[in-house]
């Protein structure tokens, strides 16, 4: 691989930036020319994915730390620079979103309205989550973040569809909740861009030179308050998580398996790089609440789900409940833990976004998603029944697929720290087995039943999400060290480089 | 004495003069040209004033101060004027068919404007505040012939704007007979604060509260931006609130600076008020030039952010909010004009379909609304980032609090007008033909919101500039 090492070649422009060119160019393709609109989509999606899928190879795990750098001074009196770079954390999480986002485009393949806006505001809601990993510079962390708000916006009230709630409500609801969470993300980082400034004479918006500089504690408990509102708004922590289903249920298949799938990861990846790391005292302070509220979420969200009649309402409650495990290995603030929630972000995105996929598609042909109308689903569409098995036995983290190593990895780290917590949180896992396995006896189990017969099963394009998803969630299943090797190397060279762990007195 | 000083003034005095006389003489159904000889004569006075941009001079003893500050906001004006005088062409007969004058009027606003920024000395300053002033009274009224809210409008603007004037000025005796000086920075070195002192600080603070529109001052406000003609409410939200912040901002920070510890307080108080009471009375407006207003409002909260801060920093914010504030405005009245122009409705419910019907005016629409709620990409975002970071540097965290939530709340009301315009019903597919003047200043005003906000870098590089000067 040492071809791809080329240090001159700037790949995270091209995969961040082929999105936005492909969106750029659907402009000026006549809206008639659905196929074209839709091959452009694909095109670009599929260049950063396989760019994203050979840096993901390539990422020298000997070295470890940032690599695939790039720096341009963006805005000189602020400090800001446009700089790129992956470490073992972001790694997975940009190919976790190319996979996303290769797999949203086919998700959507049969929209037939208003196809070219469609696209376009998808292809700029892949580059925006896919700006927050890659950066290194917290203002373009900030841009890239806030981005994304508004094309969902317009997706949800445009192709969302009205159940329980009206598609209008869930977009507001969605997009006021974020944006309020993200008022007190902002208001934190420009407190410690400030503090920083003041503290060492440098105006930085660096997220490595941040971590150095030797905050206050008062100063590191207040920031981390405010960061911690606006991530775990958008992690969807119990009780800021009321968004999350009503928001998945309303948006359109892509919206939602990015959202769920990707969008959420940006709360727990900037909980760990921005505030543990850069904040670690604050992170210590907090941490024990983390944990509370995580169980909350962990448990609350699961008996939810077993009163749930609608599809993508259970998935938007699990999602929440499989949130919780991500915060409890967060808060459990060492590195096996860290090193189970990371996995568990990515694990828990691949699910999820397969799941709400095989939703939207049983959701195009059947026109509802309540289970009780469904039943013997196996016998007429098969393959679309292979898709909800897997997404649904990853969901209750059976060994052999993605979820276990993370799951059973996160429970290893954070037994030690937070032990009855860790036990209540575990329980958990009986109530989404129940959730999970009722749901899909329900729908696709059973005798069959004759209105289902003229559904037509997963074909062409529609394929594309289950392969491309289910291979992923079998692959990084079977050979777990693929995965976890990139993540332990960026979250041990991490503690080791900001001295967390002499702060945090934990550890192994 | 250096007349070359003044040069920018004498030229926007000779242009309205010259625009007056044209008026005249020119046939009736010919005057129509006139709005382009104006578009060229401000295009002139931007390069004049750019020419001399960081120049530091004072004129008659610093009575009349030429700095890289005054300079800044002059080309602010001079940009809005423009723009305003674009948005006219074609559109709105009563300005720009048989009253020909009101370019004239709109000139001499402007230079009034000019001379309260370049005050360095109280009855200067207030010469320039009644010079801009009382031609927004004569504007305000343009359509009084047509229109009884105009000219409601315009007999509030002027019963209101006397009483503020008549309050400043009182002010001003104040200070005056307590520090026996009309010059700014001569105030300064006046130690002691007596109770009249701070009754004149009071008072020429609720006058200046007044002209940006601040909360509790800002009552006015919505009526007269509903009632008058929509290219005067521009010019009255963006460019008469920015010069009321240039001479706000020079006079307290110049004239009180030891006496910080007590009015930034106040000041932080009415920023947050603005910012709140803007941003909800906002959300259950029906009509589209209402809430405009009551967003304005809001702008001048977070302006007020600024002066807050009462640093360089904070004044440099201030500049490149004011800047890219007149674009997100000028951008979305735009779009109203264009579209009162075929549906003679500002009704917020009329905009439905707008997507369909013209892409180019819904677009436009979203992108300055959102670029004034502070959404990134665009210009607001930056614009806030500044502001924010300069109060956040002061110590006032929960100021910042406050202005970043309410800029998000703000979002609510935006993006309804956003969904109706993108989802509402279409009765009328017939599509919005726009004319070239008004084509021009849509994308002029929706593509400086996103690139000053994606590469804020030069327009940033500027303000600090005229920041500089002020300390």
């Amino acid at each position: 691989m040492d071809f791809i090492t080329n240090p001159g070649f700037p790949y995270l422009s091209v995969i961040l930036l082929t999105p936005l060119v492909g969106a750029l160019a659907l402009i000026f393709v006549p809206r008639e020319e659905v196929w074209t609109i839709k091959a452009i989509a694909a095109v670009s999606t599929l260049v950063s994915l396989i760019l994203s899928v050979l840096i993901f190879l390539a990422y020298d795990q000997t070295i470890g730390g940032m690599q695939f750098k790039e720096d341009i001074l963006w805005i000189k009196d602020l400090g800001v620079s446009y700089s790129l770079g992956v470490d073992g954390i972001s790694l997975p999480l940009l190919l976790l979103t190319n996979l996303i986002g290769f797999s949203a485009v086919y998700a959507s393949w049969n929209n037939k309205d208003r196809v070219k806006e469609f696209f376009i505001l998808l292809l700029i809601l892949i580059t925006g989550v896919m700006g927050t990993f890659v950066t290194r510079d917290l203002f373009i962390f900030l841009l890239f973040y806030e981005v994304v708000v508004i094309p969902i916006y317009i997706m949800v009230i445009i192709w969302g569809s009205t159940k329980r709630v009206t598609k209008e409500y869930a977009g507001m609801k969605l997009t006021i909740y974020l944006l309020i969470g993200s008022a007190f993300l902002l208001a934190g980082m420009i407190a410690l861009y400030v503090n920083a400034y003041q503290l060492t004479g440098v105006r930085t918006m660096d997220i490595e030179s941040l971590m150095l500089v030797p905050f206050t504690e008062h100063f590191q408990i207040i920031g981390f308050l405010l960061l911690g509102i606006g991530f775990c708004t958008l992690i969807s922590m119990w009780p800021f998580h009321s968004w999350s289903p009503d928001g998945y249920a309303g948006a359109p298949t892509a919206v939602s398996m990015i959202h769920a799938g990707v969008l959420k990861k940006i709360g727990g990846y900037g909980l760990i790089r921005i505030g543990l790391f850069v904040l670690p005292a604050g992170a210590k302070f907090w941490a024990p609440l983390i944990a509370v509220l995580a169980v909350g979420n962990v448990v609350y969200a699961a008996v939810i789900c077993l009163v749930q009649k609608d599809l993508k309402y259970v998935v938007g409650y699990s999602s929440v409940s499989h949130m919780g495990y991500v915060l409890i290995g967060i808060a459990a603030l060492n590195v096996i833990s860290i090193n189970g929630a990371i996995a568990q972000m990515f694990a828990h995105g691949v699910m999820a976004a397969l799941f709400f996929a095989m939703i939207g598609n049983l959701y195009e042909k059947s026109h509802t998603r309540n289970i009780p109308d469904f039943g013997g689903l196996a016998n007429q569409v098969p393959r679309l029944a292979v898709g909800f098995m897997l997404a649904g036995l990853a969901s209750l983290g059976l060994p052999g697929l993605a979820s276990f190593p993370a799951e059973f990895t996160i429970f290893v780290g954070a037994f030690g720290v937070y032990q009855v917590f860790t036990i209540i949180a575990i329980s958990g896992i009986i109530f989404t087995a129940v959730y999970i396995l009722r749901m899909l006896g329900n729908v696709l189990f059973g005798p069959r039943q004759q209105q289902w017969d003229k559904l037509t099963d997963l074909k062409g394009p529609e394929w594309v999400p289950l392969i491309v998803l289910g291979t992923v969630l079998v692959t990084f299943g079977i050979f777990p060290y693929l995965l976890m090797d990139p993540i332990n190397t960026g979250v041990t060279s991490l503690f080791a480089r900001t001295g967390l762990s002499t702060v945090i007195g934990g550890g192994f | 004495m250096d007349f070359t000083l003044l040069v920018p003034e004498m030229f926007v005095a000779a242009l309205a003069c010259l625009l007056l006389i044209l008026n005249l003489v020119a046939p009736r159904g010919e005057r129509r040209g006139l709005v382009i000889f104006a578009v060229l004569g401000i295009l002139a006075a931007i390069a004049v004033v750019a020419f001399n941009f960081d120049m530091f001079d004072g004129f008659l003893g610093r009575m009349y101060l030429v700095d890289a500050y005054a300079s800044f906001f002059k080309i602010l004006f001079l940009i809005a004027a423009l723009l305003v005088c674009l948005t006219t062409m074609n559109y709105y007969k009563p300005l720009a068919g048989e009253g020909g004058e009101a370019y004239t009027i709109m000139l001499f606003a402007t230079l009034g404007m000019m001379i309260l920024v370049s005050a360095g000395e109280l009855i200067t300053l207030y010469v320039g505040l009644e010079l801009m002033t009382i031609s927004f009274y004569i504007l305000t009224a343009n359509l009084a012939g047509e229109d009884a809210r105009s000219s409601e409008a315009g007999l509030k603007y002027l019963i209101l704007g006397a009483i503020s004037s008549a309050v400043m000025l009182y002010g001003f005796t104040l200070l005056y007979g307590v520090t026996g000086t009309t010059m700014i920075h001569e105030i300064a070195q006046f130690k002691e604060a007596s109770p009249a002192f701070w009754l004149g600080v009071i008072f020429a603070l609720s006058g200046f509260g007044f002209k940006i529109a601040a909360v509790p001052f800002h009552m006015w406000a919505p009526d007269i931006y509903e009632g008058a003609p929509t290219p005067v409410t521009i010019f009255l939200a963006v460019a008469s609130k920015a010069a009321g912040f240039g001479v706000f901002v020079r006079f307290f920070l110049t004239a009180f600076p030891q006496h910080a510890d007590h009015w930034i307080p106040v000041i932080a108080i009415m920023a947050a008020a603005t910012m709140i009471l803007g941003n909800l009375a906002a959300i259950p407006q029906q009509n589209i030039k209402r809430m405009l207003a009551y967003s304005s409002i809001a702008q001048a909260g977070y302006l007020l952010v600024g002066l807050v801060a009462a640093s360089e920093a904070g004044v440099k914010s201030i500049l490149f909010y004011a800047m890219i504030y007149v674009f997100a405005t000028v951008g979305a009245f735009a779009v109203t004009i264009a579209f009162n122009n075929v549906s003679e409705s500002d009704d917020i419910a009329d905009y439905s379909g707008l997507a369909r019907r013209s892409p180019l005016l819904a677009v436009t629409l979203l992108v300055c609304m959102l670029s004034m709620a502070g959404i990134p990409p665009l210009a607001g975002f930056a614009g806030k980032f500044y502001l924010f970071s300069a109060v956040i540097e002061q110590g006032f965290l929960w100021l910042a609090i406050i202005g970043l939530v309410m800029s998000m709340l703000s979002v609510y009301y935006y993006l309804s007008v956003v969904r109706v315009m993108y989802l509402g019903e279409v009765t009328d597919y017939s599509a919005i033909k726009l004319k070239g003047s008004m084509k021009l200043v849509l994308y002029v005003c929706m593509v400086l919101s996103i690139i000053l906000g994606a590469y804020p870098g030069p327009l940033a590089e500027l303000a600090n500039i005229a920041a500089r000067f002020m300390f």
